[in-house]
C-alpha cells in the first residue's frame, strides 16, 4: 500500500458548486413521486405495476449493458429510474407489463446505450422507447381506462403473458380527451384537465402537478425554464390563432395546453439537457419548433397526440442547432 | 453607518451578465486588521517577480544593503527594479525556488539581527515637480508592479499612448476571489494613501473621471473610502458592484460600470479605461510621500487549515514557511496550498518558496474544500455557456481538447478565455474544462 500523498497538486479552480449529475437525476426522480402517487390515485394498482415493469426493463439493461461509471455500478447516477419512470408516466394504465418491460429495454438500450451512455444521445431516452411501443404495439398503447375509483382492481390487459395483447379483463375503455377533441369536437373540461380525472397515459393527466413540478425544477435550476416558456407561449399563441378562426372546431388554447402529454413532455422530456441545445439562443428555437410542430400534429395530423414526435423531430435538429447558432462572445 | 450602506448596497447594483456565486470564506480573516510580519533571518528575492524581463542584480556576494536599496535593476522596458526589504548581508546569488514552480536566479539575503530595520532613504522628488516621462521612469525605479496578482510593471500601464486618451480611471477594489481580504484591509485602513495614489495617477493620466468598485460584501470599505474622498475634497466615485465572481476581472469591471464591452484583443485604454488594483495605487502614494519602494505588501493568510488567519504586512522574499508560522502554522487536515484564491491560484507543492510581488494570498485549504468531484459524461446542460463571463461554449472547448482538435478550439475563441475558471467550478458532471482549455491555448500558441 502506498500512502496517499498529504499534499495533492492539481490546478485551479480548487471550489466546486453544490450541483452534481447524478443530483440533478436523483432530484428529477424524486419530483416525479407526487406525479406518480397521482396516477395510482387515478388509475390504482395498474400504475404501480406498470410502472414497475418499465423501471425494471430500464435499470436491468443498464446494469447489464452499462458503463462502469465513476460511482461503480451504473444505476448510481439516476439517470436510468428517470428514464424508466419517464416512460412509465407515458404508458396507458392498462397496457400490458411485459410489454412496459420490453420498452424500457428499448429506451435504455436503443435510446441510450448503443449512442454510447450518458450525455451521448441524441434523442430522449424514455420517448424512443415510447415511439418502439407506438410501432410495435398500436393498439395496446392507445387503448385507455378511465379512472373509476378502483385501486386493486388491474386494468385492460396489464397481465397479458409476454408476446401476446392479452385479453381487456374489463370492457372499459374511452377515447382520449385530445382524440375526442379531434374527432367529436368535443372538448374537455379545463378542471378535469388540470386535476387528472379524464382518461390519459399515467402521468399526463394531473395538469396541476405538473404545472408545480415544472415550477419547482425551474426555481431548483435543474431545468432550463426557456424550454417550458418557449414551447408553452408557441402552443398558446399559434393555437389562439387556428382557435380565432373556428372557435367550434378547433380546440382552445387552454385546452391545447393542457390535454394530453403537452406538459408532462415539456416538463420531463423536452428539457433533457442531453437531447436540447447549449446555447440560450438555440434552445430559443428548439423549444418554439417543438411547440409549432405539436400543434401542426394536434390539428393537422393523422394523429390525436404530437408531442412525443414533436420532441423527437427537434433533438434530431439539436445537434445542428449547436453547430449553427453560437453565442456571440464577448468583445466580438 | 455600516447598516445604512448595507441597506444601499441591496439596491439594485451593477455587475456582467454570467458568472458565478462561489462561496466566500471571507469571515475568516475580513475583520482582523493588517499586522506587520516581524522580520525573519533570511530572505530570497526572486529576480523574476512581475510579468517580462527579470532585473538584472547590482549586488555581489557579501555587500552590505539597507532596507530600500536597490538590488537589481530594470533588465529591460517591461521590468522593474527590485529592493531589498531588510537591513543585511547578500550571501548568495543563485538558483531558487520560484511560486512558479521552475529554479530561478534569486539574490539571498541575510538580515542584520541587530538592525532597527528603519527605513532611510533619500527623500523622493515630489510628484507634483515630475513630467509624465520623469515620472513613468521613477515608478519602474521604485519596482511598483499590478498587486492585484499579475504584476504586470505598472509603468508600462501608466504609460498611456498620446492618441489615446484616459477618460476614466477605474481602482479595482472588488477582490471577488474567494477567502481574499487583502485589498477589503488596504482599502478601509489605508483610504488616505488611496485617495493620495489616486490624485498622482490621475494627475499625470488626465482622466476625466475617476471611480473605485468595490463588490457589495465590503460596505466597511464603501463607507471608508467615501469619507476619505470627502475628507481629501478629491472627487471620486465609489461603485458598489453586486458580488458575483469574476466581477474583478478587468473586462468585467468595465462591462458593471460602463456597459461596454472592450473590443477583442484590445486593452481597457482602447475604451479610454484604465484600471488599476487599489494596493498598486497605495504603493505609488508611498513611494512619493515615504520613499519607500516596493519592498512590502499586504498578504493574506488563510484557509480551513490555517490555525489564525490574518492579513499581513509582509517584507517580499519571507519564505512561506516562515509567514504561514506567524499565522501560527497549518492543522493536520491540511491538503492543498495555494497561491492567489481558489478559483484561479496556483498550487504548491511546499512552503519553501518566498512571497513576491504578485503573491497577494497563501491558501491553505481542507479536502473538505478541495474534494475532487466524480467526472461523468457531458450531460449538456449548458451550465457552463451560463457561467462563462466572456460568452464562450467551454462545454465545446472542452470537447475539442480532449479530441485535439487545436485548429477547432481556435476557431471557438479559446484565446479569449482568461482562464477565471467558473466553467470548471459549475459543471455539474465534473469536467475539467478550463483546465482543458488551457493545454488548448498552449497548444494553439506553440503551433504558431
Amino acid at each position: 500500500m502506498v500512502d496517499k500523498p498529504k499534499i495533492t497538486i492539481s490546478t485551479s479552480p480548487f471550489l466546486h458548486d453544490q450541483v452534481t449529475t447524478p443530483r440533478i437525476m436523483w432530484e428529477l426522480a424524486y419530483t416525479l413521486v407526487p406525479i406518480l402517487m397521482a396516477a395510482v390515485y387515478y388509475f390504482g394498482l395498474s400504475a404501480l405495476l406498470v410502472s414497475a415493469a418499465s423501471i425494471a426493463g430500464c435499470l436491468v439493461t443498464e446494469y447489464y449493458l452499462g458503463k462502469k461509471g465513476p460511482l461503480g455500478n451504473p444505476l448510481r447516477d439516476g439517470s436510468a429510474l428517470v428514464t424508466g419512470l419517464l416512460l412509465a408516466l407515458t404508458l396507458p394504465p392498462g397496457f400490458p407489463l411485459w410489454m412496459a418491460f420490453v420498452g424500457g429495454v428499448v429506451a435504455i438500450g436503443m435510446g441510450k446505450l448503443i449512442w454510447g451512455g450518458l450525455g451521448q444521445n441524441v434523442f430522449n431516452p424514455a420517448l424512443v422507447g415510447r415511439a418502439f411501443l407506438q410501432a410495435a404495439f398500436p393498439t395496446a398503447i392507445t387503448t385507455w381506462e378511465p379512472p373509476d375509483g378502483r385501486y386493486l382492481g388491474l386494468r385492460g390487459t396489464n397481465l397479458a403473458p409476454p408476446f401476446y395483447q392479452g385479453e381487456p379483463v374489463d370492457a372499459l375503455s374511452t377515447a382520449t380527451p385530445l382524440a375526442e377533441m379531434k374527432f367529436n369536437q368535443e372538448p374537455a373540461a379545463l378542471a378535469d384537465l388540470l386535476l387528472g380525472n379524464i382518461s390519459g397515459s399515467l402521468g399526463e393527466t394531473c395538469g396541476l402537478l405538473l404545472i408545480l413540478a415544472c415550477l419547482y425544477l425551474i426555481a431548483r435550476r435543474i431545468i432550463n425554464w426557456r424550454i417550458p416558456a418557449g414551447i408553452l407561449a408557441t402552443v398558446a399563441v399559434f393555437s389562439g390563432i387556428v382557435y380565432l378562426f373556428e372557435p367550434g372546431r378547433y380546440p382552445s388554447p387552454g385546452f391545447m395546453l393542457l390535454a394530453g402529454g403537452l406538459l408532462l413532455g415539456t416538463v420531463y422530456m423536452a428539457t433533457d439537457p442531453v437531447s436540447s441545445p447549449l446555447s440560450p439562443r438555440g434552445v430559443w428555437i428548439y423549444s418554439i419548433g417543438i411547440g409549432l410542430l405539436v400543434v401542426l400534429i394536434r390539428i393537422w395530423g393523422g394523429l390525436p397526440e404530437g408531442v412525443m414526435y414533436a420532441i423527437l423531430l427537434m433533438n434530431a435538429a439539436t445537434p445542428l442547432i449547436n453547430r449553427f447558432v453560437r453565442p456571440r462572445v464577448y468583445g466580438y | 453607518m455600516i447598516g445604512t450602506a448595507q441597506n444601499e448596497l441591496k439596491d439594485r447594483l451593477l455587475t456582467f451578465r454570467h458568472g458565478v456565486h462561489p462561496e466566500e470564506f471571507k469571515e475568516l480573516s475580513n475583520h482582523q486588521r493588517i499586522e506587520r510580519m516581524p522580520f525573519v533571518e533570511e530572505y530570497i528575492l526572486p529576480l523574476l517577480q512581475h510579468i517580462g524581463a527579470p532585473s538584472k542584480p547590482l549586488v555581489h556576494k557579501g555587500q552590505r544593503v539597507r532596507r530600500g536599496d536597490m538590488v537589481a535593476e530594470p533588465g529591460s522596458f517591461v521590468s522593474v527594479a527590485l529592493h531589498t526589504p531588510v537591513d543585511g548581508t547578500v550571501t548568495d546569488v543563485g538558483l531558487y525556488g520560484h511560486p512558479n514552480g521552475q529554479m530561478l536566479p534569486a539574490i539571498r539575503i541575510k538580515a542584520d539581527p541587530f538592525s532597527t530595520q528603519q527605513l532611510d532613504q533619500p527623500p523622493q522628488r515630489q510628484p507634483e515637480e515630475l513630467s509624465k516621462a520623469e515620472f513613468i521612469a521613477a515608478i519602474q525605479q521604485a519596482g511598483i508592479v499590478g498587486l492585484g496578482g499579475a504584476a504586470f510593471p505598472a509603468h508600462v500601464k501608466f504609460n498611456i499612448p498620446e492618441d489615446k486618451p484616459c477618460r476614466h480611471l477605474m481602482l479595482n477594489g472588488c477582490e471577488c476571489e474567494p477567502f481574499l481580504t487583502c485589498d477589503h484591509r488596504v482599502m478601509v485602513e489605508y483610504a488616505e494613501e488611496l485617495i493620495d495614489g489616486t490624485r498622482i495617477l490621475q494627475r499625470f493620466v488626465q482622466a476625466e473621471k475617476v471611480s473605485i468598485a468595490i463588490e457589495a460584501n465590503k460596505p466597511d470599505a464603501v463607507i471608508a473610502l467615501r469619507e476619505a474622498s470627502s475628507r481629501a475634497g478629491f472627487p471620486m466615485e465609489v461603485v458598489p458592484l453586486k458580488v458575483k465572481y469574476p466581477q474583478g476581472a478587468e473586462k468585467m469591471m468595465i462591462s458593471a460600470i460602463l456597459g461596454e464591452e472592450v473590443p477583442a484583443g484590445k486593452l481597457p485604454i482602447d475604451v479610454g479605461v484604465l484600471v488599476s488594483n487599489v494596493g498598486t495605487i497605495v504603493a505609488l502614494s508611498q513611494y512619493f510621500r515615504q520613499s519607500q519602494p516596493l519592498v512590502e505588501r499586504v498578504i493574506t493568510v488563510t484557509g480551513t487549515a490555517v490555525r489564525r488567519p490574518a492579513n499581513v504586512l509582509v517584507p517580499l522574499g519571507t519564505p512561506m514557511r516562515d509567514l504561514v508560522e506567524f499565522c501560527g502554522g497549518v492543522t493536520e487536515a491540511a491538503t492543498r496550498i495555494l497561491l492567489g484564491g481558489p478559483m484561479m491560484g496556483i498550487v504548491q507543492k511546499s512552503l519553501d518558496t518566498p512571497v513576491v510581488k504578485g503573491t497577494s494570498g497563501i491558501l491553505v485549504l481542507t479536502e473538505r474544500e478541495v474534494q475532487d468531484i466524480d467526472t461523468f459524461s457531458c450531460i449538456r446542460c449548458g451550465r457552463c455557456l451560463e457561467a462563462c463571463p466572456l460568452f464562450l461554449n467551454p462545454a465545446r472547448l472542452g470537447l475539442l481538447a480532449r479530441k485535439g482538435l487545436w485548429d477547432d478550439m481556435e476557431d471557438y475563441n479559446a484565446l479569449d478565455c482568461f482562464e477565471c475558471g467558473s466553467c470548471s467550478y459549475v459543471c455539474p458532471s465534473g469536467i475539467p474544462l478550463v483546465q482543458s482549455i488551457k493545454i488548448g491555448k498552449a497548444m494553439i500558441r506553440e503551433r504558431k
